[in-house]
């Protein structure tokens, strides 16, 4: 349990010595240290899980077992792989004068305060404080994303905090009903919001009053998931913010507040025993799903063509948690996983690719392939990954999503096929004249870091191709405690 | 039952339940700035006498913390802030027009009904109180929410933005006695954060449109033009 206690102490550090001694030369570095510790301590973490088991601290505030492990080791990851990414993108965006040492002083402050915040809703058993560390991360990224400080990045910020703000407020009404009919059953006091404790006794929670809080915490956290029609805030603080936000963002931020509501859903589906939290989840999915595949095909701006992305794997992920079997909840566990590594892999390509164009305007950004072929076929291969093209992990669980569809709910099968097709044809329209063909007068190559892109998809073609032995017992064991029964 | 068959507690609680309902009416009909922000501080107060009153009669300590945490930021901190932010941008003497005010009154008084139909089918599960509580304090947070959609001022917003918060806070103090300390005071934190974020976003506001009239935000579209 130290290894947890001490995945929160790094980054506190953090925060405070970049605020402190944060105009120093080199403090990306620092931030990539930073972040390579944590990894280090979320892999004694997962050792531990891996040897004995679920690990419940002694006071019962942390809680880490097979469902958040291997998001704690991943939000580690990309969290370092995206800091690597960061240093020479954010020293170069200084050299551009967008920045001066102040903001880059707070952004990297805010970047470990986003950390923590990351690694609180994963680890913490109390379902209130998960709510506050979901707060948290709103309130860490909102100055973050107006860093450029331009009126467009103000106007993006300013949504991103109300949407965001309001939105997660309904869950903490949901997360007060929750508390409410856990004091019913006679838990009141500091137990009481203990998701360990309150899944132990689920079957007695008053389910009308779990329903009620089920639609609050599933529109709570789903502006945050981005779901549609609460995704309005999602592309504009993609695209305005700074790239490595971007990175994190789609990466972990949607993948953590998809995390809280499952979470919930195992509390609500253990006292009503009926399907309609998963179905308002499948609703809400599947809208997502279709509505970000056809917006598309509009983008003009590459950052916010790849948030839309995002929205409908989102929406997809949303969609294999609400039909609940065992096939589809293991799906929905592996395409967290393979969209996080794969889309935090392409911002980091789109952030290089928009250097190179100097603009985020997908019809001013030409001939990446021959300007600088690592980047143009990163971005290419990226996005042959997030479209779902075998053998890249994302085929695996889109497919495995399509099965659990045509076994659980037939007729809506049709519905998701289209929407891969609609989303494909809509990243391939605007991909295809960006690497390919002339390179545009005056284009020159920026120096780049391509290795946390390579790494990211040689992971994604991985668990493509064969899932490791340990992980592939990490989703059995989740998708047992998620769905109640084994998969496969 | 009648109101005064029951104990002086559970009067109270609804009394207090209304005048909370109350101001936010109030606040949702409001034309002046400076003087939807003295609703909102008294919306706070009302809060923290509802939170000691619980605290005593449950003889709960650490909801007394939540009262003076409740004073501090709701009734002084966060009011003063705004208040400075009005009279720094010389809008204590703007009336806002509200486009179809009759609409949003009604607006309001249907959302309050909606809360009581939405909470209903615990109705058999609790006791009347509660029932008014929650109710009340879901109407709280949906009118904060009509609220901001109906005005066009930043300040409304963050007003807006905090009385949901308020809501929310009547709902955890009436219904359970208080969240788990933890828990009360990381929100206290997080509001504390998000109203030195707001001054902070005032500041960037005004700096970028010169004025704090979000309608002016609109650069970015969801597709192109």
């Amino acid at each position: 349990m130290i290894a947890a206690y001490l995945l929160l102490i790094i980054p506190l550090f953090g925060i405070a010595f970049f605020a402190f001694a944060g105009h120093k030369a080199d403090t990306g570095k620092v931030n990539v240290w930073l972040n390579a510790v944590s990894l280090l301590a979320t892999l004694w973490l997962a050792i531990n899980v891996l040897n004995g088991g679920t690990l419940l601290s002694a006071d019962k505030a942390f809680l880490v077992d097979s469902f958040n492990v291997y998001l704690i080791v991943l939000t580690a990851f990309v969290g370092l792989t995206t800091s690597i990414f960061s240093a020479p993108y954010m020293a170069h965006e200084k050299e551009l004068g967008k920045l001066n040492d102040a903001r880059l002083k707070m952004y990297h402050s805010m970047y470990q305060g986003f950390m923590l915040a990351m690694y609180l809703v994963l680890t913490t058993n109390n379902i209130g404080v998960m709510w506050v560390a979901m707060e948290g991360a709103t309130l860490a990224t909102v100055l973050l994303v107006s860093l450029y400080r331009t009126p467009e990045s103000i106007e993006a910020a300013w949504k991103y905090f109300i949407l965001c703000g309001v939105g997660i407020a309904q869950a903490l009404f949901g997360t007060i009903l929750l508390y409410y009919a856990a004091v019913q059953i006679g838990d009141g006091g500091d137990n009481a919001l203990l998701w360990s404790v309150l899944f132990e006794h689920a079957d007695k929670l008053n389910p009308e009053i779990l329903e009620i809080a089920f639609v609050f915490l599933l529109i709570g956290y789903g502006t945050k998931i981005g779901l549609v029609p609460l995704h309005n805030w999602l592309p504009d603080a993609h695209s305005e913010g700074p790239t490595p936000m971007s990175a994190v963002l789609s990466g972990l931020l949607l993948n953590d507040a998809l995390y809280a509501v499952v979470r919930n859903k195992m509390l609500v589906d253990g006292a009503t025993h009926t399907l309609i939290a998963g179905h308002l989840m499948m609703g809400f999915g599947l809208l997502s799903f279709l509505v970000a595949a056809l917006f598309l095909h509009r983008q003009t701006d590459i950052k916010r063509l790849f948030s839309y992305s995002s929205i409908e794997h989102m929406g997809l992920m949303t969609f294999a948690f609400g039909i609940g079997g065992s096939m589809a909840t293991f799906a929905a566990l592996l395409h967290m996983t393979v969209h996080s590594l794969t889309k935090s892999a392409i911002f980091v390509t789109v952030g290089h690719a928009a250097q190179v164009a100097g603009t985020q305007n997908i019809s001013k950004i030409r001939g990446l392939i021959k300007t600088q072929p690592r980047i143009g076929w990163g971005l290419l291969m990226g996005t042959v990954a997030i479209a779902g093209f075998p053998p890249f992990g994302v085929f695996t669980s889109e497919f495995l999503v399509l099965l659990a569809t045509m076994h659980s709910y037939p007729w809506l099968a049709p519905l998701l096929l289209l929407g891969i097709g609609i989303a494909f044809a809509g990243l391939f329209r605007h991909i295809q004249p960006m690497v390919y063909g002339d390179k545009p007068e005056g284009q020159m190559p920026v120096k780049a870091n391509l290795l946390p892109v390579m790494i990211h998809l040689a992971l994604v073609l991985w668990l493509g191709l064969a899932i490791p032995g340990f992980l592939a017992d990490w989703f059995s064991q989740a998708t047992v405690l998620i769905s109640g029964s084994a998969p496969l | 039952m009648t109101l005064s068959t029951m104990d002086f507690y559970t009067q109270a609680i609804l009394s207090m339940a209304a005048l909370i309902g109350l101001t936010s009416f109030l606040m949702l009909g409001q034309s002046r700035l400076l003087r939807m922000i003295f609703v909102f501080a008294l919306q706070g107060f009302l809060l923290t006498l509802t939170t000691a009153l619980v605290a005593y009669s449950m003889d709960n300590g650490h909801l007394y913390i939540s009262a003076a945490l409740t004073l501090v930021l709701k009734v002084m901190f966060i009011p003063w802030m705004l208040r400075r932010e009005v009279i720094k941008m010389n809008m204590h003497r703007d009336v806002e027009v509200l486009t179809n005010k009759t609409a949003v009154m009604m607006g309001g008084a249907s959302l309050m009904v909606f809360s009581y139909y939405v909470l209903h089918p615990i109705v058999h599960t609790t006791t009347t109180v509660m029932l008014n509580a929650l109710a009340v304090s879901l109407s709280v947070v949906l009118l904060g929410m009509l609220l901001m959609i109906s005005h066009r001022q930043a300040i409304a917003h963050v007003v807006g933005f905090m009385s949901i918060e308020n809501g929310l806070f009547f709902a955890a103090i009436v219904a359970t006695n208080g969240m788990p300390m933890v828990v009360e005071l990381g929100i206290a934190f997080d509001v504390l954060v998000a109203a030195v974020l707001f001054g902070i976003f005032f500041l960037h506001i005004r700096t970028s449109i010169d004025s704090l009239d979000v309608d002016l935000l609109n650069r970015l579209h969801e597709v192109d033009k």
